[in-house]
C-alpha cells in the first residue's frame, strides 16, 4: 500500500513538481488552462397550499446540480472534460441524472486545413433540422455525441465534416447496440469565396449538403394494440438528407433548408411508416434604423431520434426550434409554445425600428419599437384508405400534402415592445401581448381536457438610475384570461450596485384563480454578488408549476418552495 | 489521510506553479468558427484591433440584461471609439431558433458594433462562458485582462475606464 501511494506520488511529483523546476519555459510556455463552474443548490421545504408535503419532498430535501469543465490547450492541441454531479438532481430534472461522473471528454488537434476530435463533440449541420447536438444546462439538456468528428477546409470556402458517434443517454454507457449510432456528412460551399469572379458581385450565395443516418440494432418489435400483439418490421438504418441555401443582396438575406427522412417508426410518431418532410424559410431586411424579418416552417413527421422507444428530451439528432418569439419576463413566458414534431406549419414576422434622437417620433432621447406575430397549426392529415383511422399504429399513418395547413390553432402571439428613453435617468420598456395556446396539444393533453387558452399581457419596464452605479428597476405585469387558472398580477423590484450587489423582490399574485384556495402569492426574494465572472446568488421563495423553454427544448418545472443557491465562476 | 493532504497540497503547489507560468490568462482567444450576421464565415482570430483595445460580449435576442447592456453601450459608443479606440465585438448565441432575428434587430436598434454569430456556442464553450451576458476585455496584444459576467447599470463606465488605463500603458485587474 506505501510503496502505491510512493509511487503515485512520485508520478504526481514528475508531473507538477519536475517541468517547473527544470524547464518550465519549454513544457508550459504557451499553454493555457481555463474553465467554467457552475452550482445550483437548494434546500426545499413544505407547502400544503402548493400541494408540496413530506411525502412529495421524500426526505430529499437538499438537492444539487453542479458542474466544472476544464479545457487544457496548447497550440493546436485542446483537451478538456466536464465533471457533473447531481446529488440528486434538483425538483424539475429527470431522475435519471442522479449520479456523479464526466459525460464529456474530448481531444481536438486544429490547423487551417483540418480540424479532428476524438471524444465528446457538439455539431450543427446547417439550420439543425437534421443534426445538431448541443448542451443547455438550464433545461438538463445535453444530446452530445461521443465518437470521432473530423472537418476538413481543403480550399477557401469548402467546409466539409464527418460525424461518427453515439449520444449521450444520462449515465447510461453504450453497450451492445443499446441505442443507435450516428453517422453523419455535411458540406458548405461558399460560392463568392470560391469562385474568383463572384468575389465582387453584388450578391453573396452559398449552399449547403447534409446526410444522416442512424443504425439501432433489432429489426422486429412487438408491440400490444387493441389485445393483440402487432409485429412490426423496422428499418434498422435511418437515413436523412436535407439541403440549404444562404442568398445575400443589399439588405436583404434569404435563407432556406429542406431536409427529408425515410420511414421511421418510432414510440413519438406511434409506429407508422409515414416518410418525414421539414421546410424552414427566412426572410429578412435591414437597413439602419429598421429590421424586418419574415419565417416560415412546415414540419410533418420529422421528430429523430437515435433510440426509437424513447420520448422524453433525451436522444434527439435534429433540432426543431419553434418559431414563435422566445418570450422572457415571467407573464409573457406563462404559455410558451413548443414544436410539434409530428406536423405543424407556421410563420412568423417581426419588424423592429428606431428613431432616433431629435426625431419627431424620436424625440429627445430615441425610440425603438418591436412588433411580431406568430401562428402556428397543425398540418392537414388525410386517411390512407377508408379502412385505417390517421395515426394508426404500424400503418403508413396518414398523407399529407406540401404546406397543407390544418384547420386547429396551436399557438398564436401578437405582441409589441416600445423602449423609451425619459431624460438621462430613466428608461421603460412597454409590452403588450396577445396569446393563443393550444394547452391540449402542446402539453400532449387529451383534446378537450384544458382547451385553448386566450390571455392579454401587458407589461411596464421601468429603470431608474438614482446614481451612476446605483438603478433601481420595476416591473408591473398582468395576464388576463378567462381559462386556465384565470387572471395574474406580477411585480418586480430590483435594485443594483455597479458592479457587484443586486437585491430584488418578486411577486405573482392568481388573483383570478376560480378556485379561490389557490388564489396564492408566488413571491421570491433574491439577492447576488458578482465579482468578475464569479456570481453567488441566493434566492428564498415559492416557484409556480410551470414550463421553461429554451430554443425548441421545454421542460416541465413543478412548484417548489424553498431557499435556493447558485454560484457560477469560469476562469 | 495523510498522503491525501499531501496530494492537496501538491495540488496546490502545482496550480501554484501554473498560474505562475500564466497559464490561466488567455494571452490569445481561441480560434473558433463565427459567422457574420449575414451567415459568412468569420474566424475568431479576425477579431482585432491594431493594437488598441477590444471588448468581447456574450448576448442574445431573449436575454433582456444583455441587450440592456448593449443599448447602454450602444448610446455612448461612438464618443468611446472616437476618444479611445475601443472596438467591440457583440456575439450572439442565438441559435437557430433567433439567430435570423439578428441583423433585423441591430438594424431596428441602430447598433454600430460589430455583431457575430455562434449559432451553436463553439465560441462560448471555447471561451468558457457560463450565464449570459459575459463581458470580455483584451489589451492590444490580443489578452485577454478582465472579464465580467452580467449587467447592471454603471458597469459601462467602469469598462471604458479600464480602456482608457490600458491605453494609458496602466495594469487592469
Amino acid at each position: 500500500m506505501n510503496i502505491r501511494i510512493c509511487l503515485l506520488l512520485g508520478a504526481i511529483s514528475s508531473l507538477f513538481f519536475f517541468p517547473v523546476v527544470v524547464y518550465p519555459q519549454d513544457l508550459l510556455k504557451g499553454s493555457e488552462v481555463h474553465g467554467s463552474m457552475q452550482a445550483d443548490a437548494s434546500y426545499y421545504l413544505t407547502d400544503p397550499k402548493t400541494g408540496i408535503t413530506d411525502s412529495t419532498l421524500a426526505g430529499q430535501l437538499i438537492r444539487m446540480n453542479a458542474f466544472t469543465e476544464v479545457n487544457y490547450s496548447l497550440g493546436n492541441f485542446t483537451a478538456g472534460l466536464r465533471f457533473e454531479a447531481y446529488l440528486p438532481p434538483l425538483t424539475g430534472y429527470d431522475p435519471q441524472y442522479n449520479g456523479v461522473g464526466v459525460p464529456y471528454w474530448y481531444v481536438n488537434y486544429k490547423n487551417d486545413y483540418i480540424d479532428v476530435t476524438a471524444g465528446n463533440f457538439y455539431e450543427q449541420f446547417g439550420y439543425g433540422m437534421i443534426l445538431r447536438t448541443y448542451q443547455e444546462w438550464s433545461l438538463g439538456y445535453d444530446n452530445s455525441l461521443r465518437g470521432l468528428r473530423v472537418k476538413v477546409m481543403p480550399f477557401k470556402g469548402m467546409t466539409f465534416k464527418g460525424v461518427y458517434g453515439v449520444q449521450r443517454y444520462y449515465w447510461e454507457p453504450y453497450k451492445d447496440f443499446n441505442r443507435g449510432i450516428v453517422k453523419g456528412f455535411d458540406a458548405d460551399f461558399y460560392l463568392n469565396d470560391i469562385f474568383t469572379s463572384l468575389k465582387d458581385a453584388g450578391f453573396k450565395l452559398s449552399l449547403g449538403g447534409s446526410f444522416v443516418s442512424d443504425y439501432q440494432q433489432g429489426n422486429t418489435k412487438d408491440i400490444p394494440s387493441n389485445g393483440k400483439i402487432l409485429s412490426l418490421k423496422l428499418p434498422e438504418n435511418v437515413s436523412t438528407c436535407g439541403g440549404r441555401f444562404n442568398f445575400n443582396l443589399g439588405g436583404f438575406n434569404w435563407f432556406t433548408e429542406y431536409a427529408h427522412k425515410i420511414n421511421d417508426p418510432s414510440a413519438l410518431n406511434n409506429y407508422i411508416y409515414k416518410n418525414g418532410d421539414g421546410l424552414f424559410t427566412n426572410l429578412s431586411f435591414s437597413k439602419p434604423g429598421i429590421g424586418i424579418s419574415v419565417m416560415s416552417k412546415w414540419i410533418d413527421n420529422m421528430g429523430y431520434k437515435s433510440d426509437r422507444t424513447v420520448t422524453n428530451n433525451m436522444l434527439n439528432i435534429n433540432y426543431l426550434p419553434s418559431i414563435t418569439k422566445e418570450h422572457s419576463y415571467a407573464l409573457a413566458s406563462m404559455y410558451p409554445y413548443s414544436t410539434q414534431p409530428d406536423g405543424e406549419v407556421g410563420i412568423s414576422g417581426t419588424v423592429t425600428i428606431h428613431f432616433p434622437k431629435k426625431s419627431a417620433i424620436g424625440g429627445k432621447n430615441g425610440l425603438s419599437v418591436a412588433a411580431n406575430f406568430s401562428q402556428v397549426n397543425g398540418i392537414k392529415k388525410s386517411q390512407v384508405n377508408d379502412t385505417t383511422i390517421i395515426g394508426q399504429i404500424g400503418t403508413l399513418g396518414y398523407t399529407s400534402s406540401f404546406y397543407g395547413i390544418g384547420s386547429e390553432v396551436y399557438y398564436q402571439d401578437a405582441n409589441i415592445e416600445v423602449t423609451k428613453k425619459f431624460g438621462k435617468k430613466w428608461k421603460g420598456i412597454f409590452t403588450y401581448l396577445y396569446q393563443t395556446y393550444n394547452k391540449d396539444v402542446v402539453e400532449s393533453h387529451a383534446p378537450g381536457d384544458y382547451g385553448t387558452i386566450y390571455s392579454q399581457i401587458g407589461i411596464a419596464d421601468i429603470a431608474w438610475n438614482i446614481t451612476k452605479k446605483h438603478t433601481l428597476r420595476w416591473e408591473v405585469q398582468g395576464l388576463w384570461t378567462k381559462q386556465d387558472k384565470g387572471n395574474w398580477v406580477a411585480g418586480l423590484v430590483e435594485l443594483t450596485i455597479s458592479p457587484k450587489w443586486f437585491v430584488s423582490l418578486m411577486d405573482q399574485y392568481n388573483y383570478g384563480n376560480t378556485d379561490v384556495s389557490q388564489r396564492l402569492n408566488y413571491y421570491t426574494l433574491s439577492a447576488g454578488y458578482t465579482h468578475q465572472s464569479t456570481r453567488i446568488s441566493i434566492s428564498y421563495g415559492r416557484q409556480r408549476e410551470g414550463i421553461i423553454c429554451v430554443g425548441g427544448v421545454c421542460r416541465y418545472v413543478p412548484a417548489t418552495n424553498g431557499i435556493t443557491m447558485t454560484i457560477t465562476s469560469s476562469f | 489521510m495523510q498522503s491525501i493532504r499531501i496530494l492537496v497540497l501538491l495540488f496546490f503547489i502545482s496550480v501554484a506553479s501554473f498560474a505562475q507560468v500564466g497559464v490561466f490568462t488567455y494571452k490569445k482567444i481561441p480560434t473558433v468558427k463565427l459567422k457574420t450576421v449575414k451567415g459568412w464565415p468569420f474566424t475568431s482570430d479576425s477579431i482585432t484591433n491594431q493594437g488598441k483595445p477590444i471588448i468581447i460580449s456574450f448576448w442574445a435576442t431573449w436575454c433582456k440584461p444583455c441587450v440592456r447592456e448593449l443599448t447602454t453601450i450602444a448610446d455612448v459608443y461612438d464618443d468611446w471609439v472616437d476618444e479611445t479606440g475601443v472596438k467591440m465585438y457583440a456575439i450572439s448565441i442565438d441559435d437557430s431558433r433567433s439567430m435570423t432575428l439578428v441583423a433585423p434587430m441591430i438594424s431596428g436598434k441602430g447598433w454600430d458594433f460589430t455583431v457575430l454569430l455562434d449559432p451553436n456556442s463553439d465560441f462560448k464553450r471555447a471561451m468558457n462562458v457560463g450565464p449570459i451576458p459575459h463581458t470580455f476585455l483584451l489589451n492590444g496584444k490580443g489578452e485577454v485582462v478582465f472579464q465580467h459576467t452580467s449587467f447592471a447599470e454603471g458597469d459601462e463606465l467602469g469598462l471604458i475606464d479600464m480602456v482608457r488605463k490600458l491605453n494609458r500603458g496602466e495594469e487592469v485587474k
